[in-house]
């Protein structure tokens, strides 16, 4: 056997190639790993806003690039009656339909955050009118509102014989607007009601056994405790609930197609008629560019006017 | 190209292959001149894409697609075609013309190939061919297919749907007429004793593409009124347009009540319903009513005659049109071309026709004894759908922006407004005239 003595091994410190080096250094990793990222928005938020924004300021149509026409469509859009009707509608719907999903929708959280059985089973039936696809209740409602075969005015006229004539929910102008009010009203409750249940359940027991020590009326502890303590979240929820309405779409189009006489067009439904089956692509973008500022005006409403909690914005809470 | 032409295939007594694809010419009526085809080598290697709209009937797709066949069994040319859905055919035409990529052929509607006229590959030594053979094309083939001003053919049209007066016989003879009158003050007098008799008529006159305009164009065109005149100006704000306005203002009242916001589907429901006795609509009311063991009543008692013509000089309803067209980035014109002729050729056409149950009219004025025509007495009246003299945007030149008008139903709002009393005729007529400037402003 013989023995093989090897000399001294010494570990040869290997200058680190420059790809390694490249990816020690701090700000290009940084910048790498954010990258994916960065891309993603890039390619499917910035892009599409930013186009959408640029045809606004075009004549581009379906199939043919268009020119710069600077301000021309919205020159227009001021003197269109259709687009004023539209601002009206969208205002006017958002408002309504706002107000009518938080008073009831704050409502059913206040039953539900009280103890009743089968407290999560009716929960999760709260929740079906937001869970089924838009354009599935869209469409049950338009049967609903139908002129010939509503099954309401078959109630009315037909079992209880209450009237003689069906009910004219999409007829005329006021009627609609306000059966689609109702419609969304319907669809969006859930989404208020289990927004605020959770916002409930996080106010401490406590708060309520001291007021009751005080000797407090249910009122007033809804209008001390509950209320203060639930607004952070009211304008979470509300923001994004004026921002859903707003840019309804599918509900619109579905029952009335922003008829009786474009009574009943917002301004997403606006854009997509001149846009798409109009083949008005500049124009439909310079009605969709329109709804911004009323969006940024929400927002900010909901910002400054509701969410007065320091850490809301930003600070640490006092 | 070789074809097995009728008269060949008869004289030799082809066996069954032949004959099951063409079994039913052998008693067809449908007589053809004799024409040259014109040359058509067609391309080394050449392959097809087309795409269409979907089936209304099933016999459709299956005729169209063994069509196909036989072409490539003839050529040795593959054909692929693609059945698309009725909304998206419009765009895919748009984007298809515009990126130049895409299919070879589409069958498109009626204004695609007017408004990508410089896309397409001309068309005339086809179209001139099939109408010396089959008996000249008829007004609305004619129309749609040639290049506005011009001779020169740019679409191919296969078929057209117009849609008549569909009216319930016992309900028009309880109040004492035989048929519904074609003049418009004795039209508007039966609809007031049928309303009274509580058996209304319904028109769309909501936001529905093709029974929303149906109607707007029927009242406009009966009172000899027009949204653009023969140069494409605007010419909507007319004292016709006002009267017939005004004579809607009269005739609303008649009708069953929601038809402010009707859909396309509307008026079949209502009239299968027994909601209502009288309407308009193309060819399908009929056979669903009919093919419906629970409706078939109803679609015995059915009848249709054209819409009252008032001071239109035909039947004022503008078919929509099936429209063929090849695209210049084909890399094998010849082979579209050759294409294209031989699904129109009698062969292939008269079977297809035949399968569509008059769901299609032909635009070859020979194809009017196809047996389709004499199966069903009560849709007859279809056969002569592509004779209409009217056409989207009557009376000017076929657009892109006619179709937009029709798309943002600017007629039709003019009359939905009026009849819903939101405005005077005068005002209606000024609003539509604002908007159809807009969109007739290029």
């Amino acid at each position: 056997m013989s023995v093989t003595t090897a000399p001294d091994w010494v570990r040869r410190r290997t200058e680190p190639n420059w790809l390694a080096r490249l990816f020690d250094y701090k700000p290009f990793l940084v910048f790498a790993c954010l990258l994916p990222a960065v891309g993603l928005l890039l390619v499917f938020l910035t892009y599409p806003l930013g186009l959408g924004i640029y045809l606004a300021f075009t004549d581009t149509t379906i199939g043919r690039s268009g020119v710069w026409v600077g301000l021309e469509n919205f020159e227009y859009l001021l003197e269109d009656k259709l687009w004023w009707n539209a601002v009206f509608f969208s205002v006017f719907y958002t408002a309504v339909a706002t107000i009518g999903k938080f008073g009831l929708g704050l409502w059913l959280a206040l039953l539900l955050n009280n103890h009743v059985p089968f407290k999560s089973l009716l929960r999760a039936i709260i929740l079906l009118p937001w869970i089924v696809p838009t354009v599935l209740s869209a469409i049950a409602f338009w049967w609903i509102y139908d002129p010939q075969f509503s099954i309401i005015s078959y109630l009315f006229v037909d079992v209880l014989g209450w009237r003689t004539t069906n009910i004219d929910f999409i007829g005329s102008a006021w009627p609609a607007r306000f059966s689609l009010i109702a419609a969304n009203i319907w669809r969006g409750i859930p989404f208020v009601a289990i927004s605020l249940l959770a916002g409930l359940q996080t106010i401490s027991p406590s708060l309520y056994e001291a007021a009751l020590l005080d000797g407090s009326t249910a009122w007033q502890r809804f209008r001390f405790i509950t209320f203060p303590m639930l607004l952070p979240i009211l304008a979470i929820v509300m923001t994004f609930s004026i921002i859903f309405t707003f840019t309804d779409f599918q509900l619109v189009y579905a029952i009335t197609r922003g008829g009786p006489v474009n009574s009943t067009h917002l301004l997403a439904t606006l854009a997509f008629q001149r846009g798409i089956p109009g083949g008005q692509l500049g124009e439909g973008a310079a009605i969709a560019v329109s709804m911004i500022p009323f969006l940024v005006a929400a927002t900010l409403f909901s910002y400054f006017a509701l969410a007065r909690r320091k850490w809301q914005q930003g600070e640490s809470n006092d | 190209m070789t074809l097995i032409t009728r008269r060949s295939a008869l004289q030799l007594g082809v066996g069954a292959a032949a004959l099951s694809a063409t079994g039913a010419l052998a008693q067809s009526r449908v007589t053809a001149a004799n024409a040259t085809p014109p040359s058509l080598p067609i391309e080394k290697g050449a392959t097809l894409r087309m795409l269409r709209p979907v089936r209304f009937v099933q016999p459709d797709e299956d005729i169209f697609r063994a069509g196909a066949a036989a072409f490539t069994k003839a050529t040795g040319v593959e054909v692929r075609v693609d059945f698309v859905g009725w909304e998206d055919i419009t765009q895919q035409t748009a984007v298809t013309a515009n990126t130049g990529a895409g299919p070879d052929m589409i069958i498109g509607f009626g204004d695609a190939p007017h408004i990508y006229a410089d896309k397409l590959v001309e068309l005339s030594d086809v179209a001139e061919y099939l109408g010396k053979k089959y008996g000249g094309w008829m007004f609305v083939g004619e129309k749609y297919g040639k290049r506005h001003g011009t001779n020169n053919w740019i679409g191919l049209p296969f078929g057209g749907t117009a849609g008549p007066l569909v009216w319930r016989k016992s309900a028009v003879n309880a109040v004492g007429l035989e048929t519904p009158p074609s003049d418009l003050p004795g039209f508007l007098d039966m609809c007031k004793k049928l309303k009274a008799a509580g058996k209304p008529a319904g028109f769309a006159l909501g936001n529905a593409v093709g029974d929303g305009n149906g109607t707007a164009n029927w009242l406009l065109w009966s009172h000899g009124a027009s949204i653009i005149d023969e140069e494409g100006k605007v010419s909507i704000n007319s004292p016709q347009t006002v009267a017939s306005l005004n004579y809607l203002k009269e005739l609303y009242p008649t009708f069953v009540a929601g038809t402010l916001a009707w859909g396309d589907i509307s008026n079949n429901r209502a009239y299968a319903a027994n909601e209502l006795s009288v309407t308009s609509n193309g060819v399908s009311l009929y056979f669903s009513l009919k093919n419906d063991p629970a409706t078939a009543a109803i679609a015995a008692d059915t009848e249709h005659t054209p819409m009252p013509a008032g001071q239109a000089g035909s039947w004022p309803s503008a078919p929509l049109t099936l429209n063929a067209m090849v695209f210049k980035h084909s890399r094998y014109p010849n082979a579209a071309k050759a294409f294209l002729q031989f699904m129109l050729e009698q062969e292939q056409y008269e079977p297809w026709l035949n399968a569509n149950l008059g769901y299609w009219a032909h635009p070859l004025a020979a194809y009017r004894d196809a047996a389709v025509w004499t199966s069903d007495p009560k849709i007859a009246i279809f056969r002569d759908s592509m004779n209409n003299k009217f056409w989207n945007g009557y009376k000017g030149p076929i657009s892109e922006a006619s179709g937009q008008a029709s798309a943002e139903y600017v007629t039709v709002q003019m009359y939905a407004a009026v009849a819903s009393g939101q405005s005077t005729p005068q005002e209606a007529a000024r609003e539509a005239e604002r908007r159809a400037r807009r969109i007739f402003r290029r």
